[in-house]
């Protein structure tokens, strides 16, 4: 159950529209069921008071969208960032992707979002409503009363191992400031390293070669912002919307995953929009693991204007042998 | 092969490349036998590809009354367009077709006036007709071409222009470039203006291409002169793959400009959402 | 109508198999049920329906549709056409059976698409009837109803048997073959079942989703909609929506250069991406906007114009549940269609 409220958020939003602080509002529009959430610009009170939701089902990240909405909207946007998301925000603005000026960040604190699929893998199908109070209390078709969890236990994975309920960012802060959280974010990471090549090898083979090449992870991905995407341009040689063999689908992640090495800040967008249920963020987190090892510990979008490991060549930079004779020692 | 299958193509070879314009060549293509791939009427296109760059839709520029080869003038604007470009005589290409609907030669346009209104390379698919309709010059009345390109040197086919066309009985030759240049005693400005300007008579059909601009301004200034979007032909051109209906890059409205088209009566692309 | 105990299926599709290759929704590693092809181990899933639509046994994600050797000037083409093998694709749903209706109305009509037409002709569909549809389902606004499944055999799964009725020459030569396997039966039980569907039919959330406001010769009532702003507004421009779709059914041919040669090969594509309509001078759909509205003004407009006011929808509810930013087809009908009733 989240700390705060629908109203109070509604509330802080409607007295920033009414003072003229922001001109619009970035937010969670409720949709068809108690789970599904759209990101929405709301312009006004009336729409807020209408359609603006705030539960355990809000996590989609608002940071990448103000690329785009930031630029457009002729006064501020008012957008609600959890902690998590405020890392991207940074990120965002290291990379002078959207102007700072033209946002109003109120953070909010979170309490970690849940993931339908593991409400529905204890209830069934059929959700009519799923009440976000102290617990969840989820009613179906099918089920005479409804069914009592825990959100604890139905958390999303990258909840279950969230790293920060520190906001990095904000003009503006709801509720009490978090901390950086002791995860154990590393720990699938740590498998898949303790696994020979060849086991590792056929555990990707499996998880990539269900990908259907819907882009969704990078279209999401609030560290892929670039204007033209190298899939995406005829003249690259690897504009693919589909795999042309095994080798190809592999690649597209892959490449995906150097491009946002050391800029990816573990958000779990990429995971969490993957129709095929592919564990894609710990492509990423294999690339946090190894930086953290070989550079010093380093979260990326953690401050503003960081220099990332690896866009910053000191004296101190381990040798690229080095790697290779740590190839054995969790790396 | 079971069954003739669309997506499959012939291999082509070419056999004759003319430098037009400074950009714009045009390719004689026959069978690796040495003929014509297929019939084909004026008006409609063909996919030609080159294995590992990518495949597209053109025109056939040449009238099917040309029993021996097709021809496909082309503009360098993209990676198929440039890699043929740099394509010598006898390189082999592939070919499939023919591809929509033609021109109505055979019915609407017996009896008519013409009036074919081109700019730059939108004279590609008119050429198929003109010479069609040149060589059953009987069947029609009076014919009149407008063309325009940016200068003289662009101007598409001017020797076949000069030499045939404009030599023709009943047939009147109005050409325009941009701007005025030295060697030019001919019109000077652009083909939306020169149309009104000419003020042809509204007992004429219509048959335009050129790019969308073109277009749009050569129609308004055809119904400022009278003309009604039903006498009004064109055109158009989307990006397509299939060529048949189905892999649905060319759909704008119910229509699929591949299969629907690539021929539109003007009066039929109103009811189009403007999205071509 | 004949049947055989629940227990007694993997002989049935030991049987099955036998004759031809047999696919049916499995379990997979991370919950979600997937097409997989059937081999003494493998289990009927219990899920209601596949992530990945059927659609892939007939148009696949990729294939092949010729290879081409080039020398100096010169090209070959190379016929890389298998022969199609007989196949039986077990547990459809009601809705991904419809798809297949709507998938046959492009790739069948003339010019016939023979890659497509050859896979058809070999696959033989066994159905099932849905006992416990989602709340994302909205099957009954297009007409299907899930107890009385298409397809070349209509199946009825209960706790302890499984029903089935042949419906064409394919389905009765299929059950033929597990005759032994099988007992005649009477219509009582799955008579049951269909009433208890119709009944949870009527309770579903999205009951109440038409298509009245939609069909042929509407392009224009909505295709200059103020509605399509707000309702593209967050839409990623992901291909999530269109590859998930059973009735989706837009490609791409690419060329792909092996190092040994080139391979000219057929993908899913979406309308939903920004290089669909670009050509070398231009697009005609810039924004995302109107790369949204082309999908579900072809779903709703363009294709049952072409096709007998039948709708290129099966309200399967992928779309609503994979969506990432839940933006579906459900929501843009009642938005579109309820401002213009």
């Amino acid at each position: 159950m989240q700390t705060i409220t629908r109203d109070q958020l509604i509330e802080k939003a409607v007295s920033l529209l009414a003072d003229g602080t922001v001109s619009c509002v970035l937010g969670w529009q409720k949709g068809e069921f108690d789970y599904d959430v759209t990101p929405v610009l709301f312009k006004n009170a009336d729409e807020l008071k209408a359609n603006f939701v705030w539960n355990d089902f809000c996590g989609a990240n608002f940071s990448k969208y103000l690329v785009t909405k930031a630029e457009k909207a002729t006064g501020k946007v008012l957008v609600f960032l959890k902690p998590c998301d405020t890392y991207s925000f940074n990120q965002l603005l290291t990379e002078h992707r959207f102007n700072r000026e033209k946002v109003y960040a109120v953070g909010i604190p979170c309490e970690g979002m849940v993931d339908v699929a593991k409400v529905k893998a204890i209830c069934g199908d059929g959700i009519v409503s799923i009440d976000c109070g102290e617990k969840l209390s989820v009613t179906t078709l099918y089920g005479d009363e409804p069914t009592v969890i825990d959100a604890k236990d139905v958390l999303a994975e990258r909840c279950i191992n969230c790293k920060s309920k520190k906001h990095v960012a904000y003009d503006e802060l709801l509720g009490e400031e978090g901390e950086v959280i002791a995860s154990d974010r590393f720990d699938e990471v740590a498998k898949l390293e303790a696994m020979t090549p060849d086991e590792r090898f056929a555990f990707w083979q499996g998880e990539l070669s269900r990908c259907i090449r819907c882009n969704a992870c990078r279209d999401a991905c609030p560290a892929c912002t670039c204007e033209k995407c190298v899939f995406d341009n005829p003249k690259s040689g690897v504009e693919n919307k589909s795999p042309a063999n095994s080798f190809e689908e592999k690649m597209f992640h892959i490449i995906r995953a150097f491009h946002v090495a050391g800029r990816c800040t573990d958000c779990g967008e990429c995971s969490r929009v993957c129709p095929q249920n592919i564990p894609l963020h710990l492509l990423n987190r294999k690339f946090i693991k190894d930086i953290n090892c070989f550079y010093g510990e380093y979260q990326a979008g953690a401050e503003v204007g960081s220099r990332a490991p690896l866009v910053d060549y000191t004296t101190d930079d381990l040798e690229p042998g080095e790697v290779f004779d740590r190839r054995d020692n969790n790396a | 092969m079971n069954n003739v299958e669309t997506l499959i193509p012939a291999v082509g070879v070419i056999t004759d490349v003319r430098i037009d314009t400074p950009d714009i060549k045009t390719f004689r293509v026959v069978t690796t036998d040495g003929k014509k791939a297929f019939d084909h009427r004026p008006g409609q296109c063909a996919m030609l590809s080159i294995p590992g760059v990518g495949e597209a839709m053109f025109s056939i520029t040449s009238s099917p009354t040309n029993t021996e080869y097709m021809e496909f003038s082309i503009k360098k604007c993209g990676c198929v367009t440039e890699w043929l470009h740099q394509a010598e005589v006898g390189q082999q290409i592939t070919i499939r077709g023919p591809y929509g609907n033609p021109f109505p030669v055979d019915d609407v346009f017996v009896g008519k006036n013409l009036l074919f209104i081109a700019g730059g390379v939108g004279l590609a698919p008119l050429r198929s007709v003109i010479n069609y309709c040149r060589h059953y010059r009987d069947r029609y009345g009076d014919i009149d071409i407008v063309y325009g390109s940016r200068s003289k040197a662009d101007l598409l086919d001017y020797k076949e222009i000069i030499d045939e066309w404009a030599t023709d009985a009943g047939v009147n030759v109005h050409l325009t470039i941009d701007n005025a240049q030295p060697d030019w005693d001919g019109h000077v400005g652009f083909v939306p203006n020169y149309v009104k300007e000419l003020g042809f008579d509204t007992n004429k059909t219509a048959i335009l291409c050129g790019p969308p601009i073109m277009i749009k301004f050569t129609l308004e200034g055809l119904i400022s002169l009278g003309f009604d979007k039903t006498q009004v032909y064109t055109t158009l051109e989307l990006r397509m793959k299939c060529g048949v209906g189905k892999c649905g890059r060319c759909n704008v409205g119910a229509k699929y400009v591949c299969k629907d088209g690539p021929v539109f009566r003007c009066d039929e692309l109103e009811e189009l959402p403007n999205e071509y | 109508m004949r049947k055989c105990s629940l227990n007694s299926i993997n002989s049935v599709f030991a049987e099955i198999a036998k004759a031809a290759t047999l696919y049916l929704p499995v379990d997979g590693k991370d919950g979600s049920a997937v097409y997989t092809k059937w081999e003494e181990g493998k289990v009927w899933s219990n899920a209601l329906n596949t992530v990945r639509s059927p659609k892939d046994f007939f148009f696949p994600q990729t294939e092949n549709l010729m290879a081409f050797k080039t020398a100096g000037k010169n090209i070959e083409i190379i016929d890389t056409r298998s022969e199609s093998e007989d196949f039986v694709i077990f547990g459809v749903r009601a809705c991904d059976v419809k798809s297949f209706e709507i998938l046959d109305r492009v790739f069948l009509s003339e010019p016939v698409d023979t890659f497509y037409a050859a896979r058809r002709a070999h696959g033989v569909i066994v159905s099932v009837a849905c006992t416990k549809p989602s709340e994302t389902c909205f099957c009954g606004t297009f007409g299907i109803n899930p107890a009385e499944p298409a397809g070349d055999i209509s199946a009825w799964k209960t706790e302890t048997e499984v029903f089935f009725r042949a419906n064409t020459e394919k389905g009765v030569a299929l059950l033929s073959k597990i005759e032994g396997l099988t007992e005649e039966c009477t219509d009582e039980a799955v008579d049951a079942q269909k009433e208890k569907i119709s009944a949870i039919m009527k309770k579903l959330p999205l009951k109440d989703v038409t298509t009245d406001a939609f069909g042929g010769g509407k392009t224009m009532d909505y295709f200059n909609s103020p509605a399509w702003d707000e309702l593209s507004q967050s839409c990623l421009g992901c291909g999530t929506c269109t590859f998930v779709c059973p009735t989706c059914q837009c490609y791409d041919i690419k060329d792909f250069n092996t190092g040994k040669g080139v391979i000219r090969y057929r993908c899913w594509d979406s309308c939903m991406y920004s290089e669909f309509t670009r050509m070398a001078h231009g697009n005609n759909r810039l924004s995302q906007k109107e790369r949204f509205r082309q999908r579900f003004m072809h779903k709703l407009v363009y294709y049952p114009e072409n096709n007998d006011g039948l709708f290129s929808c099966v309200g399967c509810g992928r779309c609503l549940a994979k969506c990432p930013i839940s933006m579906n087809i459900v929501k843009v009908m009642k938005k579109i269609g309820g401002e213009n009733k």
